[in-house]
């Protein structure tokens, strides 16, 4: 393991293309094991879209990966699981592919890097971020504006203007967005689906819906997998608080830019206004979810798991906690002389979490957005 | 929460086996106010037998559900019953197992089963059979969960190697662990262990030395060694060595566990040779499903008990994947090189069979009636050339799925004695009585059924003994 931290970036990244293609040739032996067997047709959409198909291309791997919400049923339900001979390890190694799969077409593809110790690699992001708001912070203002009492409408402005704030965000989240498109026209066009299934409404719709409800991760029907083979919801609980909690979030940010320019109302607003009520409730969901979702990895078997990128899983997970908790703390102290540090720490942690999207597991929810999708359009084609 | 079996202990019932059978009995016997002791020889992962590899169960029902297409009567299971042994079968107790088996589908769901639909690569069960959601490792996660959770107690790596008798009364087991013998006594017991397929010791009995070269389907842990101790402390036994269930699946399988997916439906396509390279039956005779079960005993006839099905480049995507893929050559010659038979024999065989296919409308889905003519043996269906390369062969063996040699019961599952009348208080349920309703022959889904219904009665039956 040591020697691995010494090697040049070029050795690098042909040791990760070797992996990812023994992944490859793994998932491919075991997708032809369980189209032979085709008992687990009912827990998910993995082994159905499996049935559609003889042979796999790499494409075809990649898709099936990101179908896989790694609910674990298969895992308990297989009677070729592991200690089995056979060894068909269906939550593993779809874990692993998929995994690969957010390297493997992120944009610009020089970043491929970024993947290779996500965890380190986001941390160092987002400890660089947030250094850079504070020492930013500490070196524009005299200590008594960085740490006086502000109150009233356009009290964070006054540590930071908003044109300023502005600039910053809305540059790095449109670069963000722009990685993440690219990320996504190089995972369609691999997967081998037509453009035109992007214009369908009804896939659209019917892969938003099993998104949204996370229809698979229900071990097909009773929950998910976890320590042991009793399954229990808890995840796709915690699941559903972290990401509406974003989208609240998401939802509180526009409404106040909608208040800012519309209204030409400033920040902060009362406890009260739309803005902080959604705020307030995905930070909640934002900090209750990914605790949640914490404890169940480490709590979770890791035969179901790619444990060499837990440092990405945890490496998200925790950026969203501490966004939500930085953001909480800013509510609970904003009228103190702690507003223009924690200021600084939660803008620094969402700088962070901006920039590192496309760059981490946050491409999970995209690229798994994209196979459902698919799914929904394919099953349609299917069924005639 | 598990419980390990407390071997300071007496249970009301103690029941070898974990499989369906034995924990339908557990399940009832517990249901029943029992305290009961489940002894399963496999170690915790391999726990239940050949459940672990069955997907379905058989049960009549007067209408369709939202898992089965329609009704299947039991005047209807019956006629299959007796079609399917062709008459060898107990016809009170098969009456009683099939208007048993109604209720089946109601209880086991209550126990914490799941069915699905019957969707795709199956057998044209989706009427008849009530398909397990994830297969039977899940039905059975799902019987262990509710056991436990009634407080059943269950040690695993721990089998019954004895039975201390009081003339005909169980009073306790010899149970081998890892950590030693150790005695169990109980009220009543309930072998629930299986058969002897993965004893090929015992196979040899009624097969010989051919035995040798079987591959067993499922478990490695029926060794049938409950069933020999209870024919041999004057229990009544019935069937015979030989009659089993087999069938031809890829002789690259392993041993032992192979399953489903060493299965190959494709001898409807080509032709089966054995190792001199001669066919020695029809392969279209009928639909698959109705023949598959005959060819395992068809190979075992074969010298070496070895098989090659050949087809060419046209049926290649006809019919299920598998977990080998098929040897392939380019010519016939190349294909029975890689096969190490005789390539002049081989195309001899194959040139044969190409000449007396007789024109007509190959069609997979129903009995075409491509056939050949001055042919020995004839193919009367599907017969079609074998000339498009490349070439394409699976070797197969016999794959032993289970045996029906056992003990006796009446329709309480309540175990006969050699000498007329029955044990006091033993019961049999699942593969070491199915003897009792399948003489020979099988029909999908049976095993379970048997395994259910007699469970469920010898669990009842044996709490409501123990309670007395």
């Amino acid at each position: 393991m040591q020697a691995a931290e010494f090697v040049m970036p070029g050795q690098r990244a042909d040791a990760a293309d070797a992996a990812h293609q023994s992944h490859l040739d793994e998932a491919e032996r075991l997708m032809t094991v369980c189209n032979s067997c085709r008992y687990c047709e009912g827990l998910c959409a993995v082994f159905p879209a499996m049935e559609m198909r003889r042979a796999f291309t790499a494409g075809d791997l990649t898709y099936l990966a990101n179908l896989c919400h790694n609910c674990g049923a298969c895992n308990s339900d297989c009677q070729f699981a592991p200690p089995h001979e056979f060894d068909v390890n269906v939550p593993k190694v779809l874990a692993e592919v998929r995994n690969d799969s957010y390297a493997r077409y992120v944009w610009p593809g020089f970043l491929a890097p970024m993947f290779h110790r996500n965890g380190l690699m986001v941390t160092l992001v987002a400890a660089l971020s947030v250094a850079a708001f504070v020492i930013g912070f500490a070196a524009w203002h005299d200590p008594a504006v960085m740490f006086g009492t502000h109150t009233g409408p356009g009290a964070f402005y006054r540590i930071m203007p908003h044109n300023t704030m502005v600039a910053i965000f809305g540059a790095a989240f449109l670069w963000s967005i722009l990685a993440i498109v690219m990320s996504c026209i190089r995972f369609w066009r691999d997967i081998g689906e037509p453009a035109a299934t992007l214009r369908d409404p009804e896939a659209l719709a019917g892969g938003a819906h099993d998104a949204a409800t996370l229809k698979y991760l229900d071990g097909g029907g009773v929950g998910c997998m976890n320590d042991s083979d009793k399954p229990d919801d808890n995840r796709r609980l915690f699941h559903h608080l972290t990401f509406y909690g974003f989208m609240l979030c998401f939802a509180a940010t526009s409404v106040g830019t909608l208040w800012h320019y519309l209204l030409g109302r400033d920040a902060p607003y009362p406890w009260w206004d739309l803005p902080v009520v959604l705020g307030t409730l995905g930070g909640i969901g934002i900090t209750v979810g990914p605790l949640g979702l914490l404890t169940a990895k480490f709590r979770r078997d890791r035969q179901l798991m790619d444990e060499s990128r837990m440092g990405m899983d945890v490496a998200f997970i925790v950026m969203l906690l501490l966004t939500g908790v930085t953001g909480l703390a800013l509510l609970f102290l904003r009228a103190t002389p702690l507003m223009g540090t924690m200021l600084a720490l939660h803008l620094g942690f969402v700088f962070g979490f901006f920039v590192t999207m496309p760059y981490g597991k946050f491409m999970h929810g995209i690229f798994r957005g994209l196979a459902l999708v698919r799914y929904a359009a394919e099953k349609r084609r299917h069924l005639g | 929460m598990e419980r390990p079996v407390d071997f300071t202990q007496s249970y009301d019932v103690v029941i070898a086996g974990g499989g369906n059978a034995a924990l339908c009995a557990a399940i009832a016997a517990r249901r029943g106010g029992a305290s009961v002791a489940v002894v399963e020889k496999a170690p915790r992962f391999y726990r239940g037998g050949n459940t672990r590899h069955t997907r379905n169960m058989r049960c009549a029902h007067d209408s369709a559900t939202e898992t089965l297409s329609g009704p299947y009567t039991e005047d209807e299971f019956f006629d299959d019953l007796l079609r399917v042994t062709q008459g060898k079968t107990n016809p009170d107790l098969a009456r009683m197992m099939i208007r048993r088996s109604k209720d089946m589908l109601t209880w086991i769901t209550e126990q914490g089963v799941r069915f699905q639909p019957s969707l795709g690569g199956t057998l044209s069960l989706g009427r008849t059979n009530s398909f397990f959601l994830g297969g039977g490792r899940a039905m059975l996660n799902a019987l262990y969960r509710t056991a436990e959770s009634l407080g059943v107690h269950v040690v695993y790596d721990a089998e019954i190697t004895d039975l201390e008798l009081d003339g005909t009364r169980f009073v306790a087991a010899e149970v081998t662990t890892p950590q030693g013998k150790r005695r169990l006594p109980g009220h009543a017991l309930v072998a629930a262990s299986g058969g002897f397929e993965a004893n090929i010791d015992w196979l040899k009995e009624g097969w010989g030395e051919i035995a040798e070269n079987f591959l067993i389907r499922g478990t490695p842990y029926n060794r049938g060694s409950l069933l020999r101790t209870l024919i041999g402390k004057g229990m009544q036994q019935i069937g015979d060595p030989t009659q089993c269930h087999a069938v031809a699946i890829d002789a690259r399988a392993p041993k032992y566990d192979g399953g489903i997916i060493t299965r190959l439906d494709c001898v409807v396509f080509g032709i089966v040779v054995n190792r001199d390279c001669q066919r020695f039956y029809d392969e279209g005779e009928d639909i698959w499903p109705k023949r598959y079960a005959i060819w395992g005993r068809l190979v075992a006839a074969q010298p070496g008990q070895i098989a090659y099905i050949i087809f060419d480049a046209r049926s290649l995507k006809l019919f299920m994947p598998s977990l080998f893929p098929p040897v392939t050559g380019a010519s016939i010659e190349a294909l029975a090189g890689k096969l190490d038979l005789d390539p002049a024999a081989l195309r001899a065989t194959v040139d044969r069979f190409n000449a007396a296919v007789q024109p007509g409308q190959f069609d997979d889905t129903i009995l075409d009636g491509c056939h050949t003519e001055g042919l020995t043996p004839a193919k009367t269906n599907w017969a079609r050339r074998i000339e498009e390369g490349p070439f394409y062969a699976y070797p197969v063996r016999p794959g032993i799925t289970f045996t029906y040699l056992g003990v006796a019961v009446d329709d309480e599952a309540r175990v006969q004695l050699a000498g007329g009348g029955r044990a006091e208080n033993i019961w049999a349920a699942g593969e070491i009585m199915a003897g009792n309703v399948l003489g020979q022959g099988y029909a999908a889904g049976i095993g379970m059924t048997i395994g259910s219904v007699f469970g469920r009665l010898a669990g009842e039956g044996a709490s409501s003994h123990a309670s007395r």
